[in-house]
């Protein structure tokens, strides 16, 4: 090895999201794209933040200084040089540094917070010049306070400009954070928390590229540029790869590409067994822009529309039209036969920007989903009155989350009523069949699923969140993932409790969790006769696959022996015995 | 000592950020105090945001205000600059 060669490493992790990329790394500081604004805790810190801020009016000066030296030295006309002068002068301002030392005393906030106080006092009084050169001057205020945030923050900042083709190193990613990243320019993931479920994978899964979390201290091992190849597929990462090493993973990455191109064939054919048992498959999406690869990958409809991402990262919360814009894209599709929408699901680890709803210690299990929305009807009503518009464009469904218990359902098809009627008192045109449904995702709606099946059209199945309630496991904490477990015996026995519940009363059973995209568990899932499975996209093609290969009744079969097991190893170890011998090319015999 | 003198501000873009800054460099070579005031509001001289917040389009009516020892020099200083617009137009 060449000296000037780094040292090659590897890191092992949970790959959440198949594939391989061969990149550099980009470390993601949440500092770098946001800057933090709190409350000081203890009136003792105020002196501390009263000196952070003069370091900071310091070194913005010095730096303005130094920068003005520079150009100075270049020759050249003076405006720059003036304006220059005139930051210096805003940071020098008694005003504007009494204004920020009182924001900070007397409002116990941080620095950061005080300066952006400060500056927008200055654009309140800017705002309401008439002039509109004059009032155009707050740029320079803006541009004095920018500089200093910079410096609070304590290292040169720009705007997150990346580059192209990075691969995202970061401890955690908020939905927030992916938001704000230009994601078409990132090639992969690779975090130190998370697992199969945290935002993350589903984010990474659904614009189908590889991610490896739960990699423990990837932020401190890897820099920005270094060389990085990530295996999504099997949950490694390799940083500084030796030429080798690369050349063997460029072989691997076309092979990855190849095989995938291959099982596009699937996605044409139906999902019917052998013996003509029928399965509907619904694609996941969070984003409009994912529909072409569901329809690619061969989804009949859009078995679960996430709509988080119409409330993230705005600065005002959505209104009818903003939501009605994206549910015109998702209803009514060409080569799609209906749509899901899944009502606001946030709380929980998806939150507002700015809106923060007080810090919940255990927010999943915490103000969220159906439960928020019951509670700010104001804003549930807004996104009912979208979705009720849109389902005159083609076979709608509503979902809705996180259903507890008959109140919830009953008060939720109130308010949908309620909206129904206003609208049509309005002479507002609505399809007339919309179907309304819950996701089944906490354990007790299980155990009332009889009484809830009398409410609703359909049950989605959300095994993510059912199985984390039912083993009681926080699934962003990787220390308990290992026992995020789909084929425990109790999360086996609950689902086919809801399947059967829902088939006695005559409504349709889908399952929208992960577990409905993976191939090992296809069987399975046959043999509960669920009438839809929905999936990431990607995954449809090999789940199409092996609903084709196989029976309903050899399913079944294996349904029943499963049933018997009384661990998830056992379960495991069977299921995987059984898919091996029955489906060889799928999964060989060292992978999963 | 107090001089007090009211202008015409009669460059076309009014008091802007450059023009403020040289309002300042002014202000800040004298010992006096300087106090500006348009509309019966007042800011101190060596503001920049003061100044700026005055809002002073072309045909605004400026009072200077200067305090001090040197206030004469100082409100001389002050009459050339604004009666020169500033150097612009």
């Amino acid at each position: 090895m060449a000296d000037d060669q780094k040292k090659t490493f590897v890191m092992k992790g949970i790959g959440v999201s198949p594939g391989i990329v061969i990149g550099r790394a980009y470390l993601f500081d949440r500092q770098d794209a946001q800057v933090p604004f709190y409350n000081l805790s203890d009136p003792g810190l105020v002196s501390a933040e009263i000196q952070r801020f003069r370091k900071a009016l310091r070194e913005s000066e010095k730096q303005l200084l130094e920068l003005k030296n520079k150009l100075g030295d270049l020759g050249g006309g003076m405006e720059p040089l003036y304006i220059i002068d005139v930051h210096i002068m805003i940071m020098r301002d008694r005003k504007f540094i009494d204004r920020t030392l009182k924001n900070i005393r007397e409002m116990s906030v941080n620095a950061e917070w005080a300066v952006r106080m400060t500056v927008d006092k200055y654009r309140e009084i800017f705002d309401r010049m008439e002039d509109d050169y004059l009032r155009g001057r707050i740029s320079d205020i803006q541009y004095a306070g920018q500089r200093i945030l910079t410096n609070l923050a304590g290292k040169k900042r720009t705007a997150i400009d990346m580059g192209e083709g990075v691969v995202i190193i970061a401890s955690d990613l908020s939905p927030a954070d992916t938001a704000q990243l230009k994601i078409d320019k990132v090639l992969g993931f690779a975090t130190d928390v998370g697992g199969k479920t945290s935002h993350t994978a589903i984010v990474a899964r659904s614009i189908t590229i590889p991610a490896v979390l739960g990699l423990e201290s990837i932020t401190r091992a890897v820099r920005t540029n270094d060389d990085i190849i990530i295996d999504g597929s099997a949950g490694v990462v390799i940083v500084h790869p030796d030429p080798e090493i690369r050349k063997r993973y460029e072989v691997k990455k076309r092979l990855y590409e190849k095989a995938q191109d291959d099982l596009l064939d699937y996605a044409r054919l139906p999902a019917v067994t052998k013996d003509h048992y029928v399965v509907e498959i619904g694609g996941n999406i969070e984003f409009i822009e994912e529909i072409p690869s569901a329809v690619l990958h061969g989804a009949d409809g859009i078995g679960l529309y996430r709509t988080e991402f119409i409330y993230i990262n705005r600065e005002q919360l959505p209104d009818e039209e903003d939501h009605l814009a994206h549910y015109r894209s998702v209803v009514g599709v060409k080569g799609l036969s209906w749509a899901t929408i899944r009502t606001f699901d946030l709380g929980g680890d998806k939150f507002f920007p700015d809106k923060k709803p007080s810090r919940e210690l255990n927010p999943q299990l915490g103000l969220r989903a159906i439960r928020f929305c019951l509670k700010e009807v104001a804003l549930f009503k807004v996104q009912l009155r979208a979705i009720l518009r849109a389902s005159v464009l083609g076979k709608l469904r509503i979902m809705f989350p996180m259903i507890s218990g008959i109140e919830e359902i009953r008060e939720a098809k109130r308010i949908f009523t309620e909206v129904k009627n206003e609208l049509l008192a309005k002479g507002t045109e609505l399809g007339n069949d919309i179907e309304i449904g819950i996701m089944i995702e906490v354990p007790s709606a299980v155990i009332v699923a009889e009484e809830l099946a009398k409410e609703v059209d359909f049950f989605s199945i959300g095994t993510n969140d059912l199985i984390q309630y039912v083993l009681a496991i926080d699934r962003i904490n990787e220390r308990v993932t290992y026992l995020y477990e789909p084929l425990h015996p109790a999360v086996l026995r609950l689902i086919k409790q809801v399947v059967d519940i829902g088939h006695k009363a005559g409504i349709r059973v889908a399952m929208c969790g992960e577990m409905a995209g993976e191939p090992a568990y296809t069987m399975i899932l046959l043999g509960l006769e669920l009438d839809e499975l929905s999936m990431n996209p990607l995954a449809i093609p090999r789940v199409k696959k092996i609903i084709r290969g196989a029976t309903l009744k050899e399913s079944k079969a294996l349904l029943n022996k499963v049933i018997t097991l009384s661990s998830a190893s056992e379960i495991r170890s069977f299921v995987g015995a059984e898919m091996r011998k029955r489906f060889p090319e799928d999964f060989p015999v060292n992978g999963q | 000592m107090v001089e007090i003198r009211t202008f015409e501000i009669t460059n076309k873009l009014g008091i802007h950020a450059r023009v403020a800054a040289k309002l300042v460099e002014t202000a800040n070579r004298f010992q006096a105090e300087t106090f500006l005031e348009k509309d019966g509001v007042e800011v101190n001289g060596r503001s920049i945001l003061g100044i700026l917040t005055l809002y002073c389009p072309q045909g605004s009516r400026l009072t200077v205000r200067v305090v001090g020892v040197d206030s004469g020099e100082a409100i001389a200083a002050f009459a050339g600059l604004i009666e020169a617009k500033f150097g612009e137009t």
